[in-house]
Protein backbone atom coordinates (compact mmCIF):
# COMPACT_ATOMS: atom_id res chain seq x y z
CA UNK A 1 0.00 0.00 0.00
CA UNK A 2 1.51 3.27 -0.65
CA UNK A 3 1.74 6.02 2.12
CA UNK A 4 -1.63 7.93 -0.02
CA UNK A 5 -3.51 4.25 0.03
CA UNK A 6 -2.53 3.94 3.84
CA UNK A 7 -3.69 7.96 4.29
CA UNK A 8 -6.56 7.45 2.44
CA UNK A 9 -8.49 4.01 2.73
CA UNK A 10 -11.38 3.02 1.24
CA UNK A 11 -12.90 3.17 4.72
CA UNK A 12 -12.05 7.05 5.10
CA UNK A 13 -13.10 7.70 1.47
CA UNK A 14 -16.68 6.14 2.47
CA UNK A 15 -17.41 7.51 5.33
CA UNK A 16 -16.22 11.37 4.55
CA UNK A 17 -19.19 10.73 1.70
CA UNK A 18 -20.89 8.95 4.29
CA UNK A 19 -20.76 11.85 7.04
CA UNK A 20 -22.58 9.69 10.25
CA UNK A 21 -23.95 12.40 12.72
CA UNK A 22 -24.35 15.50 10.16
CA UNK A 23 -27.68 16.10 10.85
CA UNK A 24 -27.33 19.33 13.23
CA UNK A 25 -29.89 21.64 11.46
CA UNK A 26 -28.71 25.07 10.15
CA UNK A 27 -30.80 27.30 12.71
CA UNK A 28 -29.11 25.35 15.75
CA UNK A 29 -25.65 26.26 14.75
CA UNK A 30 -25.93 29.18 17.47
CA UNK A 31 -26.17 26.78 20.08
CA UNK A 32 -28.43 28.83 21.66
CA UNK A 33 -30.28 28.05 25.18
CA UNK A 34 -29.37 24.32 25.33
CA UNK A 35 -30.29 22.02 28.44
CA UNK A 36 -27.83 21.28 30.76
CA UNK A 37 -27.09 17.72 29.89
CA UNK A 38 -26.21 19.14 26.23
CA UNK A 39 -23.03 20.58 24.99
CA UNK A 40 -21.96 21.57 21.37
CA UNK A 41 -18.61 23.18 20.06
CA UNK A 42 -17.31 24.73 17.00
CA UNK A 43 -13.82 24.65 15.65
CA UNK A 44 -12.36 25.73 12.62
CA UNK A 45 -8.96 24.93 11.05
CA UNK A 46 -7.98 28.56 9.91
CA UNK A 47 -5.26 26.97 7.27
CA UNK A 48 -7.70 25.16 5.71
CA UNK A 49 -10.81 26.18 6.36
CA UNK A 50 -12.12 22.87 7.46
CA UNK A 51 -14.79 23.88 9.89
CA UNK A 52 -17.52 21.57 12.37
CA UNK A 53 -20.61 22.29 15.25
CA UNK A 54 -20.55 19.84 16.83
CA UNK A 55 -23.62 18.68 19.67
CA UNK A 56 -23.48 16.14 22.50
CA UNK A 57 -26.17 15.29 24.16
CA UNK A 58 -26.13 13.23 27.63
CA UNK A 59 -28.60 10.85 29.67
CA UNK A 60 -27.58 9.60 33.38
CA UNK A 61 -23.45 10.45 32.42
CA UNK A 62 -23.63 8.33 28.92
CA UNK A 63 -23.62 9.94 25.85
CA UNK A 64 -27.38 9.73 24.22
CA UNK A 65 -26.74 11.51 21.17
CA UNK A 66 -24.46 13.34 18.51
CA UNK A 67 -24.90 15.50 15.67
CA UNK A 68 -22.82 18.06 13.26
CA UNK A 69 -22.55 19.89 10.71
CA UNK A 70 -19.18 20.94 9.02
CA UNK A 71 -17.53 20.96 5.72
CA UNK A 72 -13.95 20.15 5.11
CA UNK A 73 -11.44 17.17 3.78
CA UNK A 74 -11.70 13.62 3.66
CA UNK A 75 -9.83 13.31 6.85
CA UNK A 76 -11.96 15.71 8.65
CA UNK A 77 -15.65 14.50 7.65
CA UNK A 78 -14.56 10.55 7.48
CA UNK A 79 -13.07 11.27 11.28
CA UNK A 80 -16.05 13.08 12.97
CA UNK A 81 -18.41 10.27 11.04
CA UNK A 82 -16.05 8.01 12.46
CA UNK A 83 -16.35 9.64 15.85
CA UNK A 84 -20.13 9.67 15.70
CA UNK A 85 -20.26 5.93 15.35
CA UNK A 86 -18.42 5.25 18.18
CA UNK A 87 -19.79 7.45 21.22
CA UNK A 88 -23.25 6.90 21.35
CA UNK A 89 -23.87 4.82 24.27
CA UNK A 90 -21.07 5.51 26.23
CA UNK A 91 -20.01 6.76 30.22
CA UNK A 92 -18.34 9.88 30.31
CA UNK A 93 -15.08 8.48 31.33
CA UNK A 94 -14.90 6.29 28.02
CA UNK A 95 -15.56 9.34 25.86
CA UNK A 96 -12.24 10.75 27.23
CA UNK A 97 -10.23 7.88 27.55
CA UNK A 98 -11.13 7.32 23.64
CA UNK A 99 -10.26 10.81 23.10
CA UNK A 100 -7.16 10.51 25.12
CA UNK A 101 -6.00 7.31 23.30
CA UNK A 102 -6.72 9.04 19.83
CA UNK A 103 -5.02 12.22 20.39
CA UNK A 104 -2.01 10.01 21.49
CA UNK A 105 -1.73 7.94 18.53
CA UNK A 106 -2.52 11.23 16.22
CA UNK A 107 0.32 12.95 17.80
CA UNK A 108 2.95 10.22 17.35
CA UNK A 109 4.82 11.08 14.38
CA UNK A 110 3.34 7.34 13.31
CA UNK A 111 5.11 5.43 15.84
CA UNK A 112 2.28 4.44 17.74
CA UNK A 113 0.18 1.75 16.81
CA UNK A 114 -3.62 2.05 16.49
CA UNK A 115 -5.51 -0.34 19.22
CA UNK A 116 -8.23 -1.32 16.73
CA UNK A 117 -10.29 -3.38 19.95
CA UNK A 118 -9.49 0.56 21.49
CA UNK A 119 -9.97 2.77 18.44
CA UNK A 120 -12.37 0.83 16.40
CA UNK A 121 -12.55 2.15 12.73
CA UNK A 122 -10.53 5.29 14.58
CA UNK A 123 -7.91 2.76 13.71
CA UNK A 124 -8.00 3.10 9.75
CA UNK A 125 -6.72 7.35 10.43
CA UNK A 126 -3.77 6.62 12.15
CA UNK A 127 -2.11 6.95 8.83
CA UNK A 128 -2.87 10.60 9.21
CA UNK A 129 -0.23 10.77 12.24
CA UNK A 130 2.69 10.53 9.42
CA UNK A 131 1.61 13.40 7.96
CA UNK A 132 1.67 16.33 10.88
CA UNK A 133 0.02 18.92 8.63
CA UNK A 134 -3.71 16.87 8.41
CA UNK A 135 -3.45 16.04 12.53
CA UNK A 136 -5.64 18.31 13.38
CA UNK A 137 -8.03 17.83 10.51
CA UNK A 138 -8.25 14.02 11.72
CA UNK A 139 -8.90 15.82 15.56
CA UNK A 140 -11.31 18.62 14.56
CA UNK A 141 -14.46 16.68 15.65
CA UNK A 142 -12.82 14.98 18.58
CA UNK A 143 -11.58 18.40 19.84
CA UNK A 144 -15.32 19.49 19.61
CA UNK A 145 -16.76 16.49 21.14
CA UNK A 146 -14.16 16.89 24.18
CA UNK A 147 -15.21 20.21 24.91
CA UNK A 148 -19.23 19.90 24.06
CA UNK A 149 -18.63 17.12 26.54
CA UNK A 150 -17.54 19.23 29.27
CA UNK A 151 -20.32 21.52 29.02
CA UNK A 152 -22.30 19.33 29.83
CA UNK A 153 -23.50 18.20 33.35
CA UNK B 1 26.40 42.83 -11.21
CA UNK B 2 26.42 39.77 -9.25
CA UNK B 3 24.22 37.37 -11.42
CA UNK B 4 24.90 34.45 -12.77
CA UNK B 5 22.23 34.16 -15.51
CA UNK B 6 23.61 34.51 -18.75
CA UNK B 7 20.95 33.74 -21.27
CA UNK B 8 20.04 35.17 -24.41
CA UNK B 9 18.05 37.96 -24.87
CA UNK B 10 16.81 38.65 -27.68
CA UNK B 11 14.33 35.52 -28.47
CA UNK B 12 11.42 34.37 -26.41
CA UNK B 13 12.05 31.99 -23.44
CA UNK B 14 11.03 28.22 -24.69
CA UNK B 15 11.58 24.77 -22.59
CA UNK B 16 15.04 24.05 -23.84
CA UNK B 17 16.52 28.04 -22.01
CA UNK B 18 13.92 26.84 -19.12
CA UNK B 19 15.58 24.04 -18.37
CA UNK B 20 19.06 25.54 -18.42
CA UNK B 21 17.53 28.06 -16.36
CA UNK B 22 16.97 24.98 -13.70
CA UNK B 23 20.42 24.58 -13.45
CA UNK B 24 20.82 27.36 -11.54
CA UNK B 25 18.33 26.31 -9.12
CA UNK B 26 19.55 23.38 -7.07
CA UNK B 27 16.50 22.63 -5.09
CA UNK B 28 14.77 21.52 -8.16
CA UNK B 29 16.68 18.76 -8.50
CA UNK B 30 15.23 16.52 -5.82
CA UNK B 31 13.24 13.95 -5.88
CA UNK B 32 9.75 14.51 -3.62
CA UNK B 33 8.24 11.32 -2.20
CA UNK B 34 9.86 9.14 -5.13
CA UNK B 35 8.96 11.26 -8.25
CA UNK B 36 10.78 14.59 -9.69
CA UNK B 37 9.99 17.60 -7.77
CA UNK B 38 7.32 19.45 -9.86
CA UNK B 39 7.64 22.93 -8.25
CA UNK B 40 4.25 25.40 -8.93
CA UNK B 41 4.26 27.30 -5.36
CA UNK B 42 6.32 30.35 -6.20
CA UNK B 43 3.05 32.52 -5.76
CA UNK B 44 3.78 31.63 -1.89
CA UNK B 45 7.21 31.80 -2.09
CA UNK B 46 10.12 31.73 -5.06
CA UNK B 47 13.15 29.32 -5.11
CA UNK B 48 16.82 30.91 -5.04
CA UNK B 49 19.23 30.74 -7.73
CA UNK B 50 22.79 29.88 -7.01
CA UNK B 51 24.21 33.51 -7.61
CA UNK B 52 21.49 34.73 -5.09
CA UNK B 53 22.61 32.23 -2.16
CA UNK B 54 26.38 33.03 -3.18
CA UNK B 55 25.89 36.46 -2.69
CA UNK B 56 24.89 36.18 1.10
CA UNK B 57 27.61 33.94 1.36
CA UNK B 58 30.24 36.17 -0.06
CA UNK B 59 28.90 39.30 2.19
CA UNK B 60 29.06 36.95 5.44
CA UNK B 61 32.57 35.86 4.33
CA UNK B 62 34.17 39.31 3.76
CA UNK B 63 32.34 42.26 4.63
CA UNK B 64 29.87 41.35 7.59
CA UNK B 65 29.86 44.40 9.54
CA UNK B 66 27.11 47.37 10.80
CA UNK B 67 25.79 49.85 8.10
CA UNK B 68 25.57 53.62 8.44
CA UNK B 69 28.09 53.61 11.80
CA UNK B 70 31.42 52.65 12.43
CA UNK B 71 34.47 54.23 10.78
CA UNK B 72 36.17 51.13 9.90
CA UNK B 73 36.93 49.15 6.62
CA UNK B 74 34.12 46.73 6.71
CA UNK B 75 31.95 49.00 8.14
CA UNK B 76 32.47 50.88 5.33
CA UNK B 77 32.32 47.67 2.97
CA UNK B 78 28.83 46.37 4.23
CA UNK B 79 27.69 50.37 3.96
CA UNK B 80 28.56 50.46 0.22
CA UNK B 81 27.04 46.48 -0.58
CA UNK B 82 23.59 47.75 1.32
CA UNK B 83 23.20 50.97 -0.31
CA UNK B 84 24.45 49.42 -3.76
CA UNK B 85 21.83 46.68 -3.24
CA UNK B 86 19.40 49.58 -2.54
CA UNK B 87 20.50 51.56 -6.12
CA UNK B 88 19.77 48.31 -7.66
CA UNK B 89 16.64 46.80 -7.11
CA UNK B 90 15.00 50.59 -7.28
CA UNK B 91 16.13 51.13 -10.45
CA UNK B 92 14.30 47.13 -11.04
CA UNK B 93 10.95 48.50 -9.88
CA UNK B 94 11.91 52.35 -11.29
CA UNK B 95 12.52 53.68 -8.21
CA UNK B 96 15.05 56.52 -7.41
CA UNK B 97 17.48 54.61 -4.63
CA UNK B 98 16.23 57.48 -1.73
CA UNK B 99 12.68 56.35 -2.83
CA UNK B 100 13.21 52.59 -1.39
CA UNK B 101 12.56 51.47 1.71
CA UNK B 102 13.83 48.14 3.12
CA UNK B 103 11.16 46.18 4.73
CA UNK B 104 10.78 42.48 5.78
CA UNK B 105 8.16 42.11 3.09
CA UNK B 106 5.22 43.43 1.56
CA UNK B 107 2.92 43.07 4.91
CA UNK B 108 5.57 44.85 6.65
CA UNK B 109 5.73 47.34 3.69
CA UNK B 110 1.80 47.97 4.18
CA UNK B 111 1.82 48.18 7.88
CA UNK B 112 4.46 50.43 7.71
CA UNK B 113 2.15 52.99 5.46
CA UNK B 114 -0.79 51.86 7.10
CA UNK B 115 1.00 53.00 10.76
CA UNK B 116 2.60 56.12 9.73
CA UNK B 117 -1.24 57.81 8.36
CA UNK B 118 -2.68 56.23 11.66
CA UNK B 119 0.41 58.42 13.32
CA UNK B 120 -0.29 61.16 11.28
CA UNK B 121 -3.87 61.00 12.79
CA UNK B 122 -3.20 61.42 16.42
CA UNK B 123 -1.76 63.93 18.59
CA UNK B 124 0.39 66.99 17.14
CA UNK B 125 1.92 66.57 14.10
CA UNK B 126 3.47 68.39 11.50
CA UNK B 127 1.80 70.11 8.80
CA UNK B 128 3.13 68.30 6.04
CA UNK B 129 2.56 65.29 8.25
CA UNK B 130 -1.34 66.63 8.15
CA UNK B 131 -2.49 65.34 4.95
CA UNK B 132 -1.96 61.85 5.98
CA UNK B 133 -4.64 62.34 8.03
CA UNK B 134 -7.62 59.98 8.55
CA UNK B 135 -10.69 61.16 10.77
CA UNK B 136 -14.72 60.38 10.53
CA UNK B 137 -15.91 60.95 7.05
CA UNK B 138 -12.96 59.96 5.13
CA UNK B 139 -12.72 56.74 3.07
CA UNK B 140 -9.73 54.28 2.39
CA UNK B 141 -10.92 52.07 -0.73
CA UNK B 142 -9.55 48.91 -1.34
CA UNK B 143 -10.99 46.05 -3.43
CA UNK B 144 -12.20 42.38 -3.33
CA UNK B 145 -9.85 40.52 -4.75
CA UNK B 146 -7.17 41.38 -1.53
CA UNK B 147 -4.69 39.20 0.28
CA UNK B 148 -5.38 40.12 3.65
CA UNK B 149 -2.43 41.57 3.78
CA UNK B 150 -3.52 44.32 2.31
CA UNK B 151 -6.92 44.17 3.95
CA UNK B 152 -6.31 44.02 7.67
CA UNK B 153 -3.92 47.28 8.00
CA UNK B 154 -6.50 49.48 6.27
CA UNK B 155 -9.54 47.54 8.42
CA UNK B 156 -6.95 48.32 11.46
CA UNK B 157 -6.24 52.45 10.52
CA UNK B 158 -9.76 52.60 9.89
CA UNK B 159 -10.90 51.26 13.35
CA UNK B 160 -7.98 53.83 14.97
CA UNK B 161 -8.92 56.98 13.44
CA UNK B 162 -13.10 56.53 12.58
CA UNK B 163 -12.49 56.73 8.87
CA UNK B 164 -14.62 54.18 6.76
CA UNK B 165 -13.56 51.10 5.01
CA UNK B 166 -15.29 50.58 1.69
CA UNK B 167 -14.32 48.14 -1.36
CA UNK B 168 -14.27 47.69 -4.96
CA UNK B 169 -16.68 44.79 -5.77
CA UNK B 170 -15.45 42.14 -8.39
CA UNK B 171 -17.20 40.35 -11.66
CA UNK B 172 -17.50 36.73 -11.43
CA UNK B 173 -14.58 35.90 -13.66
CA UNK B 174 -12.86 38.15 -10.36
CA UNK B 175 -12.10 40.98 -12.66
CA UNK B 176 -12.83 44.31 -11.53
CA UNK B 177 -16.04 46.42 -11.47
CA UNK B 178 -14.77 49.26 -12.77
CA UNK B 179 -17.71 51.03 -12.93
CA UNK B 180 -17.87 50.36 -9.17
CA UNK B 181 -14.69 51.67 -9.10
CA UNK B 182 -15.33 55.10 -10.64
CA UNK B 183 -18.17 55.35 -8.50
CA UNK B 184 -16.94 54.47 -5.54
CA UNK B 185 -13.33 57.02 -6.30
CA UNK B 186 -14.86 60.01 -5.04
CA UNK B 187 -13.60 63.09 -2.73
CA UNK B 188 -13.59 61.49 0.74
CA UNK B 189 -11.10 58.59 -0.78
CA UNK B 190 -7.95 59.54 1.22
CA UNK B 191 -5.99 56.14 -0.06
CA UNK B 192 -6.68 53.72 -2.53
CA UNK B 193 -4.41 50.47 -1.92
CA UNK B 194 -5.17 47.67 -4.40
CA UNK B 195 -2.93 44.55 -5.70
CA UNK B 196 -1.38 44.51 -9.17
CA UNK B 197 -2.12 40.78 -9.65
CA UNK B 198 -4.93 38.54 -7.90
CA UNK B 199 -2.80 35.80 -5.88
CA UNK B 200 -6.03 33.83 -6.48
CA UNK B 201 -7.32 34.45 -9.92
CA UNK B 202 -3.87 36.02 -11.72
CA UNK B 203 -6.19 39.05 -13.01
CA UNK B 204 -3.90 41.81 -14.05
CA UNK B 205 -5.41 45.52 -12.57
CA UNK B 206 -5.44 47.94 -14.84
CA UNK B 207 -3.09 49.95 -12.48
CA UNK B 208 -2.83 53.30 -14.80
CA UNK B 209 -6.58 53.40 -15.26
CA UNK B 210 -7.43 52.81 -11.43
CA UNK B 211 -4.37 55.15 -10.64
CA UNK B 212 -5.80 58.13 -12.61
CA UNK B 213 -9.28 57.70 -11.57
CA UNK B 214 -7.76 58.04 -8.06
CA UNK B 215 -5.34 60.94 -8.79
CA UNK B 216 -8.28 62.79 -10.50
CA UNK B 217 -10.33 61.92 -6.90
CA UNK B 218 -7.24 63.42 -4.80
CA UNK B 219 -6.22 59.99 -3.00
CA UNK B 220 -2.96 58.39 -2.69
CA UNK B 221 -2.32 55.30 -4.54
CA UNK B 222 -0.60 52.47 -3.08
CA UNK B 223 0.35 49.44 -5.10
CA UNK B 224 0.63 45.85 -3.74
CA UNK B 225 3.08 44.55 -6.19
CA UNK B 226 3.55 41.69 -4.40
CA UNK B 227 2.83 39.59 -7.61
CA UNK B 228 3.61 41.64 -9.74
CA UNK B 229 7.40 42.45 -9.18
CA UNK B 230 8.75 39.35 -9.77
CA UNK B 231 6.59 38.01 -12.68
CA UNK B 232 6.74 41.45 -15.18
CA UNK B 233 7.92 44.58 -15.68
CA UNK B 234 7.56 46.64 -13.11
CA UNK B 235 7.65 50.91 -13.71
CA UNK B 236 6.28 52.72 -10.83
CA UNK B 237 7.09 55.97 -12.47
CA UNK B 238 5.19 55.18 -15.61
CA UNK B 239 2.52 53.62 -13.41
CA UNK B 240 2.36 57.20 -11.63
CA UNK B 241 1.66 55.02 -8.07
CA UNK B 242 2.33 57.09 -4.71
CA UNK B 243 3.28 53.76 -2.85
CA UNK B 244 4.34 49.95 -3.92
CA UNK B 245 5.03 47.10 -2.13
CA UNK B 246 6.82 43.57 -2.77
CA UNK B 247 8.50 40.66 -0.88
CA UNK B 248 11.94 39.43 -2.04
CA UNK B 249 11.17 35.68 -1.21
CA UNK B 250 8.89 35.61 -4.38
CA UNK B 251 11.29 37.18 -6.75
CA UNK B 252 14.00 34.28 -6.16
CA UNK B 253 15.52 36.71 -2.60
CA UNK B 254 15.92 35.56 0.89
CA UNK B 255 13.24 35.64 2.99
CA UNK B 256 13.48 38.58 5.80
CA UNK B 257 13.89 41.44 2.44
CA UNK B 258 11.01 42.97 1.07
CA UNK B 259 10.97 46.94 -0.58
CA UNK B 260 8.32 50.04 0.09
CA UNK B 261 8.83 52.13 -2.96
CA UNK B 262 7.33 56.06 -2.62
CA UNK B 263 7.55 59.56 -3.62
CA UNK B 264 10.61 60.63 -2.04
CA UNK B 265 8.24 64.13 -1.16
CA UNK B 266 5.69 61.41 0.40
CA UNK B 267 8.39 59.70 2.37
CA UNK B 268 9.75 62.49 3.71
CA UNK B 269 6.79 64.04 5.19
CA UNK B 270 5.53 61.15 6.14
CA UNK B 271 5.82 60.23 10.35
CA UNK B 272 8.03 57.02 11.47
CA UNK B 273 6.26 53.46 12.12
CA UNK B 274 9.05 51.79 13.76
CA UNK B 275 11.34 54.34 15.72
CA UNK B 276 14.53 53.76 17.53
CA UNK B 277 18.45 53.94 16.36
CA UNK B 278 19.71 54.82 13.21
CA UNK B 279 16.38 56.93 11.66
CA UNK B 280 17.57 60.23 13.72
CA UNK B 281 19.50 63.68 13.76
CA UNK B 282 19.19 64.70 16.73
CA UNK B 283 17.72 63.24 20.08
CA UNK B 284 16.92 64.71 23.37
CA UNK B 285 15.48 63.13 26.42
CA UNK B 286 11.78 65.19 25.40
CA UNK B 287 11.91 64.76 21.53
CA UNK B 288 13.62 63.63 18.34
CA UNK B 289 14.34 65.03 14.79
CA UNK B 290 13.92 62.06 12.14
CA UNK B 291 16.28 61.30 9.10
CA UNK B 292 14.61 61.88 5.41
CA UNK B 293 13.68 59.26 3.86
CA UNK B 294 14.79 55.69 3.26
CA UNK B 295 16.75 56.22 6.71
CA UNK B 296 13.39 57.37 8.55
CA UNK B 297 11.99 54.07 8.10
CA UNK B 298 14.73 52.02 9.24
CA UNK B 299 14.81 51.85 12.94
CA UNK B 300 17.21 49.14 14.02
CA UNK B 301 19.62 46.88 12.47
CA UNK B 302 18.88 45.94 8.77
CA UNK B 303 18.34 42.63 7.23
CA UNK B 304 22.04 44.01 5.21
CA UNK B 305 22.91 40.11 3.83
CA UNK B 306 19.13 39.94 2.91
CA UNK B 307 19.12 43.16 1.16
CA UNK B 308 22.64 42.24 -0.73
CA UNK B 309 21.11 38.77 -1.68
CA UNK B 310 18.03 40.75 -2.78
CA UNK B 311 20.08 43.01 -5.65
CA UNK B 312 21.40 39.82 -6.57
CA UNK B 313 18.14 38.48 -7.63
CA UNK B 314 17.12 41.46 -8.88
CA UNK B 315 19.98 40.90 -11.07
CA UNK B 316 19.58 37.65 -12.28
CA UNK B 317 15.92 38.53 -13.36
CA UNK B 318 16.75 41.98 -14.98
CA UNK B 319 19.55 39.52 -17.02
CA UNK B 320 17.03 37.32 -17.62
CA UNK B 321 14.75 39.73 -18.72
CA UNK B 322 11.34 40.56 -17.55
CA UNK B 323 9.14 40.51 -20.54
CA UNK B 324 10.57 37.54 -21.96
CA UNK B 325 9.53 36.13 -18.48
CA UNK B 326 5.98 37.64 -18.43
CA UNK B 327 5.57 36.18 -22.03
CA UNK B 328 6.69 32.94 -20.51
CA UNK B 329 4.91 32.40 -17.30
CA UNK B 330 1.64 34.15 -19.24
CA UNK B 331 1.79 31.14 -22.01
CA UNK B 332 2.10 28.72 -19.19
CA UNK B 333 -0.85 30.07 -17.32
CA UNK B 334 -2.84 29.76 -20.35
CA UNK B 335 -1.74 26.31 -20.78
CA UNK B 336 -2.35 25.69 -17.05
CA UNK B 337 -6.11 27.02 -17.75
CA UNK B 338 -7.26 25.44 -20.39
CA UNK B 339 -6.10 22.03 -19.38
CA UNK B 340 -7.86 22.36 -16.18
CA UNK B 341 -10.99 23.43 -18.10
CA UNK B 342 -10.56 20.05 -20.21
CA UNK B 343 -11.02 18.03 -17.31
CA UNK B 344 -14.32 17.62 -16.07
CA UNK B 345 -15.47 18.53 -12.44
CA UNK B 346 -12.90 21.50 -12.43
CA UNK B 347 -13.85 24.40 -12.09
CA UNK B 348 -11.36 27.16 -12.79
CA UNK B 349 -11.55 30.56 -10.66
CA UNK B 350 -10.90 33.84 -12.83
CA UNK B 351 -10.39 34.57 -16.22
CA UNK B 352 -11.06 31.80 -18.68
CA UNK B 353 -8.65 30.66 -21.34
CA UNK B 354 -7.75 33.32 -23.88
CA UNK B 355 -8.17 36.26 -21.41
CA UNK B 356 -4.51 37.67 -19.93
CA UNK B 357 -3.88 36.58 -16.63
CA UNK B 358 -0.58 35.73 -15.06
CA UNK B 359 1.40 32.51 -15.00
CA UNK B 360 -0.91 30.93 -12.01
CA UNK B 361 -4.33 28.86 -11.86
CA UNK B 362 -6.16 28.44 -9.25
CA UNK B 363 -9.26 26.18 -9.31
CA UNK B 364 -12.03 23.70 -7.41
CA UNK B 365 -12.68 19.98 -7.72
CA UNK B 366 -16.04 18.95 -7.68
CA UNK B 367 -16.36 16.50 -4.20
CA UNK B 368 -13.09 16.71 -3.08
CA UNK B 369 -11.77 19.38 -0.65
CA UNK B 370 -8.58 21.27 -1.47
CA UNK B 371 -6.07 19.86 0.88
CA UNK B 372 -7.28 15.99 -0.49
CA UNK B 373 -6.09 17.49 -3.54
CA UNK B 374 -2.69 19.31 -1.91
CA UNK B 375 -1.90 16.02 -0.28
CA UNK B 376 -2.88 13.93 -3.63
CA UNK B 377 -0.56 15.75 -6.02
CA UNK B 378 2.19 16.09 -3.25
CA UNK B 379 2.39 12.42 -3.31
CA UNK B 380 2.62 12.81 -7.25
CA UNK B 381 5.84 14.95 -6.10
CA UNK B 382 3.96 18.65 -7.48
CA UNK B 383 4.00 21.26 -4.72
CA UNK B 384 1.06 23.29 -5.30
CA UNK B 385 -0.85 25.72 -2.86
CA UNK B 386 -4.37 24.52 -0.75
CA UNK B 387 -6.41 26.74 1.39
CA UNK B 388 -7.62 30.34 0.83
CA UNK B 389 -4.37 31.76 0.41
CA UNK B 390 -4.70 34.90 2.90
CA UNK B 391 -7.83 35.38 0.62
CA UNK B 392 -10.82 34.62 2.47
CA UNK B 393 -13.33 37.82 0.92
CA UNK B 394 -12.54 36.60 -2.38
CA UNK B 395 -12.61 33.08 -1.86
CA UNK B 396 -16.52 33.77 -0.07
CA UNK B 397 -17.22 35.99 -3.24
CA UNK B 398 -16.88 33.13 -5.38
CA UNK B 399 -18.62 30.63 -3.63
CA UNK B 400 -15.75 28.41 -1.98
CA UNK B 401 -14.08 27.89 1.27
CA UNK B 402 -11.29 27.43 -0.29
CA UNK B 403 -8.87 26.75 -3.83
CA UNK B 404 -6.04 24.86 -4.97
CA UNK B 405 -3.39 26.74 -6.71
CA UNK B 406 -0.79 26.39 -9.27
CA UNK B 407 1.92 29.18 -9.45
CA UNK B 408 4.69 29.27 -11.99
CA UNK B 409 7.72 31.32 -12.22
CA UNK B 410 11.13 31.13 -14.63
CA UNK B 411 12.33 28.04 -13.94
CA UNK B 412 8.77 25.96 -14.90
CA UNK B 413 8.78 24.26 -17.92
CA UNK B 414 5.50 23.03 -19.91
CA UNK B 415 6.55 19.53 -18.88
CA UNK B 416 6.01 20.64 -15.15
CA UNK B 417 2.51 21.95 -16.73
CA UNK B 418 1.70 18.53 -18.14
CA UNK B 419 3.18 16.65 -15.11
CA UNK B 420 0.29 18.50 -12.87
CA UNK B 421 -2.46 18.41 -15.70
CA UNK B 422 -2.20 14.72 -15.77
CA UNK B 423 -2.24 14.59 -12.06
CA UNK B 424 -5.26 16.69 -11.92
CA UNK B 425 -6.91 14.19 -14.13
CA UNK B 426 -6.71 11.15 -11.67
CA UNK B 427 -7.92 12.77 -8.60
CA UNK B 428 -11.69 12.40 -8.63
CA UNK B 429 -11.40 8.84 -9.89
CA UNK B 430 -9.22 7.95 -6.81
CA UNK B 431 -11.57 9.58 -4.27
CA UNK B 432 -14.28 7.98 -6.25
CA UNK B 433 -16.18 10.65 -7.17
CA UNK B 434 -15.63 10.81 -10.90
CA UNK B 435 -19.69 10.94 -12.55
CA UNK B 436 -21.04 11.96 -9.21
Amino acid sequence: MSSLDSLYQQIILEESKTRRGADLPNEQLQGLHLPQNVGQCHQLNPVCGDEITLRIETASDAVSGIHWAGDGCAISMASASILSDMVVGLERAEVHALIGNFREVMRSRGKLEADEDLLGDAAALSGVSKYPARVKCAMLAWVAAEDALNQTS
Amino acid sequence: MTGSAVHEHTSALNDVEVVRIRNDFPILEQHVNGKPLVYLDSGATSQNPFSVMEAEQEYYEQRNSAVHRGAHTLAVAATDSFEDARETVAAFIGAETNELVWTQNATAGLNLIAYSFGNASVGAVSAQAQRFALSAGDEVLVTEMEHHANLIPWQEVCRRTGATLRYIPVHDDGTLDMDAAANLLNERTKVFSFTHVSNVTGVINPVSELTALAHAAGALVVLDACQSAPHLPLDVKALDVDFAVFSGHKMLGPTGIGGLYGRAELLDAMPPFLTGGSMITTVTMDRAEYLPAPQRFEAGTQPISQAVALAAAANYLHETGMERIHDWEASLGQRLVSGLEAIEGIRVLGPASGIPRAGLASFEVAGVHAHDVGQYLDAAGIAVRVGHHCAQPLHRRLGLNASTRASTYLYNTSADVDAFLAAVAGLRGYFGVEGE
